[in-house]
C-alpha cells in the first residue's frame, strides 16, 4: 500500500463526505460498541474491531460510529459487542468473532434482523437462546 | 493471556485513557532482539500503597466492576515481558514500561500495530491527545515515525465513524509499511 500524507488524508475525507451528502445510506445513527477490557482483548476483541471496520468498508457504510468500552460484565462470553440501531432493540452480542462481526453488519445493521444465537443481554429474555447462558 | 504483543500495549494504554489524562505518550522501540513499550500519562496517578497492590492479579479497586474480583492487565505483562517498571504519583500521572525478548520463542508475535494504534486513538476520550512514537533499529539502519491522535482528528474531522477510522487505518498502515526495509528476522534462542 502506498503511503499517504496527512494532506492527502484530508482530501480523501472531503471527497468521501461529498459522496455521503449525495445519498441517503444505511448506518445513520447506528453505533457498534466493542468491549475492550482485558477479558475482551484476551478473547480477541481487537480482531473483532478490525473485522467490523473492514466489513463496513466493504459494504461502503461510512457513518456507523464504532466505539469501545471496558468490560461489560459478561467476561464468560467475550468478545462482547453492543449494537444500537434506531428502531431496533439495543442488543449485546457475545462470543463474537470476525465471522459473527461480518454477520452483524450484514444482518443486523443492513438487514435489520437480530442474530439470536449470539444475543446475551438487553432484548427480552425470550429472544435469547438458552436464556443467555 | 494475550495472543499478540500489541494486545498488551492496548490493554495497558486503556488504563491511561481511563485515568482522566489529557495526554498519553506511547513509545515503541524495537531492535532485532527486543521490543520496548513505554506508556506515559498525565492522569490521576496512584498512591504508593495502590502501586504495591496493582501487580496482584486479585486486586481491583472495585469502582468500575463491583462483582469482578480480578485485575489482569499488569499481571499479564509481568508474566510474559521483562524489565517491567511502574512509576506513578497521585494527581500527576503514571509511567509504565516493559519489554519483550524477541529471541524467546515463547513470546507472542507483535500483531497488527497500525490497527492497535487506531484502536487506542479511537478509544480515547474526546479531550485526550495520544502521541505514538515508533522507533526501529536494525542492521539495515534506524527509522521510525511519530503520529498523534490530534493530527488525525484535524485531518479527518473526527475518529468516531467507520469511514474516518478506515481512512486513518490507511494512513497508519502506510507509516508502518515504510519501516519494512528495517525489519529483521528474529533468531530464536534454543532453550537449554
Amino acid at each position: 500500500m502506498a503511503k499517504i500524507t496527512l494532506e492527502e488524508l484530508r482530501k480523501l475525507r472531503q471527497k468521501k463526505q461529498d459522496d455521503l451528502q449525495k445519498r441517503d445510506i444505511a448506518g445513520k445513527d447506528c453505533q457498534i460498541i466493542v468491549g475492550m477490557g482485558t477479558c475482551g482483548i484476551a478473547a480477541g476483541a481487537k480482531v473483532v474491531l478490525d473485522a467490523f471496520l473492514k466489513e463496513l468498508d466493504a459494504e461502503k457504510i461510512e457513518n456507523v460510529a464504532v466505539t469501545q468500552t471496558g468490560c461489560m460484565g459478561l467476561c464468560y462470553v467475550e468478545p462482547t459487542v453492543e449494537v444500537v440501531v434506531p428502531g431496533m432493540p439495543d442488543t449485546i452480542y457475545g462470543r463474537v468473532d470476525a465471522d459473527v462481526a461480518r454477520k452483524i453488519v450484514k444482518d443486523h445493521i443492513v438487514g435489520k434482523k437480530l442474530i439470536t444465537d449470539h444475543i446475551y443481554d438487553r432484548p427480552s429474555v425470550d429472544i435469547m437462546k438458552n436464556g443467555g447462558k | 493471556m494475550h495472543v499478540f504483543l500489541c494486545d498488551f500495549l492496548l490493554d495497558i494504554a486503556q488504563n491511561s485513557l481511563e485515568a482522566d489524562s489529557t495526554l498519553v505518550q506511547i513509545l515503541i522501540s524495537e531492535t532485532p532482539e527486543s521490543i520496548r513499550f513505554r506508556i506515559e500519562d498525565n492522569g490521576k496517578g496512584m498512591s504508593e500503597e495502590t502501586q504495591k497492590k496493582v501487580t496482584d492479579p486479585f486486586y481491583t479497586d472495585g469502582v468500575k466492576h463491583k462483582k469482578r474480583k480480578v485485575g489482569l492487565g499488569l499481571p499479564f505483562v509481568i508474566q510474559t515481558g521483562k524489565d517491567f517498571s511502574l512509576n506513578s504519583s497521585l494527581g500527576k500521572g503514571t509511567v509504565v514500561q516493559f519489554s519483550f525478548d524477541l529471541t524467546d520463542i515463547d513470546v507472542p508475535p507483535l500483531g497488527d500495530l497500525p490497527s492497535t494504534i487506531l484502536a487506542i486513538f479511537s478509544g480515547a476520550p474526546d479531550d485526550c491527545d495520544v502521541v505514538v512514537t515508533r522507533e526501529i533499529s536494525s542492521t539495515h539502519g534506524d527509522s521510525g515515525y511519530k503520529v498523534s491522535r490530534s493530527s488525525l482528528i484535524e485531518a479527518l474531522g473526527e475518529l468516531r465513524t467507520a469511514g474516518s477510522q478506515n481512512l486513518a487505518r490507511q494512513y497508519l498502515d502506510g507509516l508502518e509499511e515504510d519501516l519494512k526495509p528495517y525489519f529483521s528476522e528474529h533468531v530464536f534462542r534454543i532453550p537449554e
